[in-house]
């Protein structure tokens, strides 16, 4: 990382700090979605965008995260804080069972199978033998934490301040495990399978290994997601959920971690704006949106960023050199 | 005996209505390699155009012929224009533009037609047809009709020169091309057939599970089960399959699992067939040389 995107990143984390005492409460709560998001982004990313492995079933793993801290709150008494890492080890878990299997899918397949999961899964949510652990049709009802410790904050603000934690510690996760070994191998799984087996990577591990940590990252945005909305139900997960964190990550750039911040920046102030046109107008949107970045901006905003960024540092070096020329007589 | 006996009849019936979405998914499979899965949205839609043609007046059968000619020249367009260009990109970008395809018809509908359940007349009489007694008049008409659609079908890939030019391209475009036959065109043809099979099937699961633009999610699922169950290149397997995932649907979801984990079923044979034999029952096992 070079000092001038250290410095960049500094000052944009530093804007999310101060953001909670700029805006209303309900401003606040609508970036706390938009953290978890980009968490739920991320680790579809890692999957999709890194390992190449279609999910049209993401939301599945969110519903799997959104309901293990609701149920561990709700039956249990267990504090919210502690029901983070555990949605993220039961969806670990859960996504690298899934990910056995789907190790013998590619491209069509997968997103066959991925969407039949996204598909299903609400309707086993509602299955009657499980119901009195997940309430059934009704959900579950679970209260939003206070602030901690007397500090002077409102719930909203300090459940933005816990997410904006969690999300800063996923990235940092996340950006040292993808530029690392681990990240190349996922790559070069995507690239080209049988090179990479030739070199030695086991296929079969990191892949199911994507999985899983793709799975986890999705699970605790919907631990969280449980935690902000304050209640969980079968139809607020539906496969429409998978596609929009499609959604997020095709419009904000495949393969690329900052792409998880602007995707989740748009799924969730979009549907805002054009729900004043008609309650349709969201989907419409994203459907159009989604056929023309891939037909026009294939890397998302975070490919078009850095395309920008890339052309104007070579317009300063090649003023510099003309600058240099004209010096040197 | 008679419960269970009933339970299959009304699988049959609505395999039949799996059998010629799984047909349609095959039509596009063979000529493109792609799976649509706006395959479902695109018949919802369809089945909206005609309820408004019954709702202005046309009479049923009429109605249902237009549509599918409408449903025709919408596959056409739909493959031309949307389709073509990503055709040979990356997997991810078809899948995606797939899915966009599958919210933008969602949305229109829901735009155009709002999001309230409407019910949709059955062609078929109300007294039991046949004096058969297990079945509702209108489960024996969809089964009849697409046993019309599987013979027209038929009849049109082995008799008629536009049927073998289209089989042609598919098999191999490159020596297809070679005599003359324009493939692109073909593969919009295949596309327009599929489209008008999809909206025939949507009007005849309609009256059973109402219209609303939600309606396909389903029957889509168990379309994608049906055409892996017979294998997703066989047209015949996919027809046998789509009647056997009714058949087990009813059957299982009456006495063995209850009818809430119905869509599991398509879940567990989709996973299930894609493991222990990718190929379908019927279908042949590619080797591909790296």
């Amino acid at each position: 990382m070079t000092r001038k995107n250290l410095v960049l990143l500094l000052v944009l984390l530093a804007v999310a700090c101060v953001l909670p005492f700029l805006v209303t409460d309900y401003r606040t709560f609508q970036f706390t979605l938009v953290l978890i998001y980009a968490i739920a982004l991320l680790g579809l990313n890692i999957l999709t965008g890194y390992n190449g492995q279609i999910s049209l079933g993401h939301g599945a793993f969110y519903a799997i995260g959104a309901y293990a801290a609701a149920i561990l709150m709700d039956k249990f008494g267990v504090p919210y804080w502690l029901t983070i890492p555990a949605a993220g080890a039961v969806c670990l878990v859960a996504g690298f069972l899934f990910g056995l299997p789907a190790l013998r899918l590619e491209g069509l397949y997968l997103a066959l199978a991925t969407f039949a999961l996204g598909v299903t899964v609400p309707q086993l949510l509602k299955y009657h033998h499980v119901e009195q652990w997940t309430g059934g049709v009704q959900g579950i009802v679970i209260a939003k934490p206070e602030a901690p410790f007397g500090l002077p904050l409102s719930a909203d603000q300090w459940l933005y301040y816990f997410t904006l934690a969690i999300t800063v510690v996923m990235f940092l996760f996340g950006w040292n495990l993808l530029r690392g070994r681990v990240g190349r191998a996922l790559v070069a799984i995507r690239d080209h399978h049988i090179a990479a087996e030739a070199m030695g990577i086991n296929n079969a591990l990191y892949k199911s290994l994507a999985f899983g940590v793709s799975a986890m990252y999705t699970g605790i945005a919907g631990a969280l997601g449980a935690i902000a909305v304050q209640f969980v139900a079968p139809d607020s997960f539906n496969v429409f959920l998978s596609i929009v964190f499609l959604v997020g990550i095709v419009v904000g750039g495949l393969a690329s971690i900052s792409g998880a911040i602007y995707g989740a920046l748009f799924i969730q102030f979009i549907p805002n704006f054009a729900d004043e046109i008609s309650k349709a107008a969201p989907w419409a949107i994203f459907g159009v949106l989604m056929i023309g970045f891939v037909y026009l901006m294939p890397t998302g905003v975070a490919g078009a960023i850095r395309m920008l960024r890339a052309r104007w540092a070579a317009r300063q070096t090649v003023s510099m050199k003309v600058k240099l020329k004209e010096e040197t007589p | 005996m008679e419960a269970l006996l009933h339970q299959v009849l009304a699988g049959l019936a609505t395999g039949g209505i799996y059998a010629s979405l799984a047909l349609a998914l095959v039509m596009i499979y063979q000529a493109t390699h792609l799976v649509n899965f706006a395959q479902g949205e695109m018949a919802m839609f369809c089945t909206y155009i005609a309820w408004s043609l019954v709702n202005a007046g046309v009479p049923y059968w009429g109605a249902f012929f237009l549509t599918v000619g409408i449903a025709f020249v919408l596959g056409v367009a739909i493959e031309r224009i949307i389709i073509r260009p990503v055709q040979n990109g990356p997997v991810l970008g078809i899948v995606v533009v797939f899915i966009g395809l599958l919210v933008i018809l969602y949305s229109i509908a829901g735009w155009i037609y709002t999001y309230t359940i409407k019910t949709f007349p059955s062609p078929f009489p109300s007294e039991a047809l046949f004096g058969i007694r297990y079945m509702s008049p209108h489960q024996v008409g969809a089964i009849g009709v697409t046993l019309v659609v599987l013979v027209l079908l038929y009849a049109f890939f082995r008799f008629t020169p536009l049927g073998l030019a289209m089989r042609a391209a598919a098999q191999n475009p490159v020596s297809a091309r070679l005599v003359g036959i324009r493939v692109g065109w073909m593969l919009a043809l295949g596309w327009g057939l599929a489209s008008a099979i999809g909206a025939i099937a949507g009007m005849m699961v309609a009256p059973i599970v109402y219209l609303d633009p939600g309606m396909m999610g389903g029957v889509l699922l168990y379309a994608f089960a049906a055409a892996l169950l017979g294998g997703i290149e066989n047209p015949w397997g996919a027809v046998a399959g789509g009647f056997i995932v009714g058949v087990a649907e009813n059957v299982l979801g009456a006495f063995v699992i209850g009818n809430e984990l119905k869509l599991a079923v398509a879940l567990v044979l989709i996973i299930g067939v894609l493991l222990v034999k990718p190929s379908g029952i019927f279908g042949r096992v590619h080797v591909v040389r790296v």
